[in-house]
C-alpha cells in the first residue's frame, strides 16, 4: 500500500495518504506510526475554498512521553521500578505513552506475566481487576502488526492503567495472563478468535464467538468481508470494504 | 417402547439421546451409572437468549459446568471500521440492547475523548444522558426482574416488570422516536432535544414507579418459595467476582461498593446525590435485592436531573463534529426538519456542502488510543477505541459486561443442583447482544 491515488482517484481503505514535499522527517530511530493529514476533509491541491484544506495536522508518531507523566502514573511507575528493579523495568517496559490523560506501558511480550503479577501483588500497586483485554491489528507497523492491550484497574487505589504488547504477525506468540488474572480467559480467547493472536501457557485456548472451523480471524484488517455485491438497477455495489471511502 | 420418546443414535462421543420430555423412565436404565452431559440451550426459553450450557450431571447435581456462546455474534465491530464515528452509534446501541444508552454513551464518551471535546459538550446534553442512563437502568432492571422471575415460576412478576418497563419505553419513544436501539446519543451530544411535554411524562412516570416498585417487595422480596430458590445458591465471594473480573450489581451484592459512578465519576455524576447499593451474601438473592434498590437509587438521579435541566442547546457548538440536521419529531416518530431542508436547499449553498460532507465523509478524528469505562446496570462497560486519524474508528472494542460476568455461571453453579443453574444465569443477567456482539 503506497498510499498513491489509483486512475479512478479512489484509495483504498487503510492507505494513508502521504504528501511527498510535506512528508515529516523520522522522530528518533522510528518512523511515524501514520503520516500526515490535510485539511479537515484531506483536501489536496484543489480548488477549495472551505477553508478546510488550509489546516495541517500531523499524526501522532511512535515516541515515549518523557517524564515527568502527570497525575498518579509516576508514582505507578516509581512503585513499578521498586517493586521490579529499576533495570529490570528497563527490560519490561520499552516505552511509555501518555496521551489524553491515560497511560499505556508497551510492555515485551515475555515480561507480561511476571510484569501482571508484580502489578498485582505488590501493596502500592495492586491492580486486582483486568478490565479489558482486546486486540488491534495495524497492518502497517511492520514486524509489530499484532497489538495486545490490557486495561488493569485498581480497586484498592482507584487507578486506571494500560499494557499493551506487540508481537509480528509471522510470531503471533503472546504468554497468557490467565495465571495472574482468570477473568482473561474468555477475553483471551476472543483476542485470538478475532485476530489469531496465540497466548501460550494457557489451556484451551479455543474459538468463542466464531463457529470452530472458522477459517481466518475476521477482524484482522487483512481478512476480506466478502460481502455480496448488491444489484441495482444494472449497477453493482460492492461489499463495504471495496467501497469508495474518504480516510 | 413409544416411537417418539427418546430417540438414540450411536456418535463418536458416545450414545447421544434426545430428550423431549416425560421420557426420563426410559433413559435412566440405558444410561445406568454413566456420566450425562446434557446440552440446556442454546433456545432454551430460560437461557436469556441464545445461550449454551453444556452440563455434566451426577443425578439432578451439576458436576460441570461449560458455557457456550457466539450464537449472536453479529460483528458489530468489524462493521463499525467501515462507518464514519457517527454511524457507529447505530451498531453499539444493537450490542446489549437493553442498555442501549449505555453502550452509545461509552462509544461517544471515547470519540469525545479522543476529539479532545468533553469540556465542550454542553451541560444539557450532560444531564440529558444521565438522565437516559439512569432510566435505562430502570428498564434493564426489570427486563431482569421479569425474565428472572418468569424462569423460577413467579410469571405475575413477569407480567408486572414488562408492563412498568413498557412506561420507560414509552419515554424513549417520545424522546428519541424508538422504543429500543434509539442512536440517540451522539458523539458531541444528543441527537435531539427533549420534546414538549417530555419533562412531565417523566414525572409522572416517576411517581407512577414509585407506586408500583414496592408492590414487587409485597409479592416477591418476602415469598417462601422465591427466598427458598434464591436464597444461598450460585454464591459468588468477593475474590471470586475480582478474580473473573465480575462488576456491576453481582459484585456489590457480594459486599464491595464499588460503582464507576462514585469511584471514576464521567458525566458528573459525582454531583448527583445517591448510594450505592450493596449487599454482603455475594448469593442470587442478594443479587436480586441489590437490583431492586438500585431502581429507586436511579429515579432519585433522574429527578435530579429533571430539577437541573436548563433550556441551552444538546450539541457541541463546533460545526465540523455537530451533525448538521437537526430532526424534528413528526407525528408519525423521527424525521427531517423542514427548517433544516428549507435551509439547505433554498438559502445556503454552503450550508448545503457542509451538510453532505459531514454526513457523507464525516469528521475526522485525531489519531490514538482511549478506554473508556462506564457503569452499565451490568457492570463497567468499557468501548476501546483506536482511530487513526481518518473518518472511520481503525478498532472498536466493547468490554461487555455481559460477557466477562458469563464466565462465573461454572463456579457460581458448579456442586448444586440443575435446577439453581437457571436461577444462577438470571441473577447474573446475561445479555447475548452484549456477550456475542
Amino acid at each position: 500500500m503506497t498510499g498513491h491515488e489509483t486512475p479512478h482517484g479512489v484509495e483504498p481503505f487503510g492507505s494513508p495518504r502521504v504528501d511527498p514535499q510535506q512528508a515529516v522527517a523520522p522522530i528518533g530511530e522510528e518512523q511515524p506510526a501514520d503520516p500526515i493529514r490535510k485539511g479537515m476533509f484531506g483536501v489536496e491541491g484543489s480548488g477549495d475554498t472551505s477553508g478546510f484544506g488550509g489546516l495541517v495536522r500531523q499524526a501522532a508518531p511512535k515516541t515515549s512521553t518523557p517524564r515527568p507523566y502527570g497525575s498518579y502514573y509516576d508514582e505507578v511507575t516509581e512503585a513499578m521500578e521498586r517493586a521490579l528493579t529499576p533495570s529490570a523495568y528497563a527490560v519490561a517496559v520499552q516505552r511509555v505513552v501518555v496521551d489524553r490523560g491515560q497511560i499505556t506501558f508497551h510492555v515485551r511480550p515475555e515480561s507480561i506475566v511476571e510484569l501482571c503479577q508484580t502489578l498485582r501483588d505488590d501493596p502500592a500497586l495492586r491492580f486486582e481487576l483486568c478490565s479489558s483485554v482486546s486486540g488491534v491489528h495495524y497492518i502497517d507497523d511492520t514486524d509489530h502488526e499484532l497489538h495486545v492491550v490490557y486495561q488493569l484497574t485498581s480497586l484498592t487505589h482507584r487507578r486506571r492503567i494500560g499494557l499493551e504488547v506487540e508481537v509480528p504477525d509471522a510470531a503471533p506468540y503472546v504468554p497468557s495472563v490467565m495465571g495472574v488474572y482468570p477473568t482473561a480467559d474468555w477475553q483471551e480467547r476472543e483476542t485470538y478468535d478475532m485476530f489469531g493472536v496465540i497466548f501460550t501457557g494457557r489451556q484451551s485456548l479455543t474459538r468463542i464467538l466464531m463457529p470452530d472451523d472458522w477459517p481466518g480471524h475476521p477482524q484482522r484488517k487483512d481478512y476480506p468481508l466478502g460481502g455480496i455485491p448488491v444489484e441495482y438497477k444494472g449497477a453493482q455495489i460492492p461489499p463495504p470494504d471495496e467501497r469508495r471511502a474518504y480516510n | 417402547m413409544t416411537e417418539f420418546l427418546a430417540t438414540a443414535r450411536d456418535t463418536t462421543e458416545g450414545k447421544v439421546y434426545t430428550v423431549t420430555g416425560s421420557d426420563w423412565d426410559e433413559i435412566a436404565p440405558a444410561v445406568g451409572d454413566e456420566r450425562i452431559v446434557v446440552n440446556m440451550g442454546p433456545q432454551h426459553p430460560s437461557t436469556h437468549g441464545v445461550l449454551r450450557l453444556i452440563l455434566e450431571l451426577d443425578g439432578e447435581t451439576v458436576t460441570e459446568a461449560r458455557v457456550g456462546i457466539g450464537y449472536l455474534h453479529t460483528g458489530i465491530e468489524k462493521n463499525c471500521e467501515y462507518r464514519n464515528f457517527t454511524q457507529g452509534v447505530t451498531f453499539l446501541t444493537r450490542a446489549d440492547y437493553l442498555s442501549p444508552f449505555a453502550n452509545e454513551t461509552a462509544y461517544c464518551l471515547a470519540v469525545e475523548k479522543l476529539l479532545g471535546i468533553e469540556e465542550q459538550v454542553p451541560e444539557r446534553a450532560q444531564v440529558i444522558r444521565v438522565m437516559m442512563l439512569e432510566l435505562n437502568r430502570v428498564a434493564s432492571h426489570l427486563v431482569w426482574l421479569a425474565t428472572g422471575g418468569m424462569e423460577l415460576g413467579a410469571i405475575t412478576g413477569m407480567l408486572f416488570g414488562f408492563r412498568e418497563r413498557e412506561l420507560i419505553l414509552d419515554i424513549f419513544e417520545m424522546i428519541t422516536g424508538l422504543r429500543m436501539n434509539h442512536a440517540y446519543v451522539r458523539p458531541g451530544g444528543v441527537s435531539q432535544d427533549l420534546p414538549p411535554g417530555a419533562v412531565d411524562k417523566i414525572r409522572e412516570t416517576i411517581e407512577l414507579l414509585r407506586q408500583r416498585l414496592p408492590e414487587y417487595d409485597r409479592l416477591l422480596t418476602g415469598q417462601p418459595i422465591w427466598q427458598a430458590r434464591l436464597k444461598d445458591t450460585g454464591v459468588l465471594d468477593l475474590s471470586a467476582c475480582v478474580a473473573l473480573g465480575v462488576t456491576g450489581p453481582v459484585l456489590r451484592a457480594a459486599g464491595l461498593p464499588w460503582d464507576l459512578r462514585k469511584e471514576m465519576p464521567y458525566l458528573g455524576y459525582e454531583t448527583f446525590e445517591f448510594d450505592v447499593v450493596t449487599e454482603t451474601a455475594g448469593d442470587n438473592y442478594a443479587r436480586f435485592l441489590v437490583r431492586m434498590r438500585e431502581m429507586h437509587e436511579s429515579l432519585k438521579i433522574v429527578e435530579q436531573c429533571l430539577d437541573r435541566l436548563r433550556p441551552g442547546p444538546v450539541m457541541v457548538a463546533d460545526k465540523k463534529v455537530a451533525w448538521p440536521a437537526q430532526l424534528a419529531l413528526g407525528g408519525d416518530g423521527l424525521g427531517n426538519s423542514l427548517d433544516h431542508i428549507r435551509h439547505i436547499m433554498g438559502e445556503s449553498m454552503e450550508a448545503l456542502i457542509h451538510h453532505f460532507k459531514l454526513v457523507t465523509e464525516g469528521f475526522r478524528v485525531p489519531p490514538g488510543q482511549v478506554y473508556v469505562p462506564i457503569e452499565s446496570p451490568r457492570g463497567e462497560l468499557g468501548c476501546h477505541l483506536v482511530s487513526d486519524g481518518g473518518t472511520r474508528p481503525y478498532r472498536v472494542h466493547l468490554r461487555d459486561p455481559s460477557f466477562v460476568n458469563l464466565q462465573a455461571v461454572s463456579i457460581a453453579s458448579e456442586g448444586g443442583l440443575i435446577a439453581d443453574i437457571v436461577a444462577t444465569v438470571a441473577s447474573l443477567d446475561p445479555v447475548m447482544g452484549g456477550v456475542d456482539r
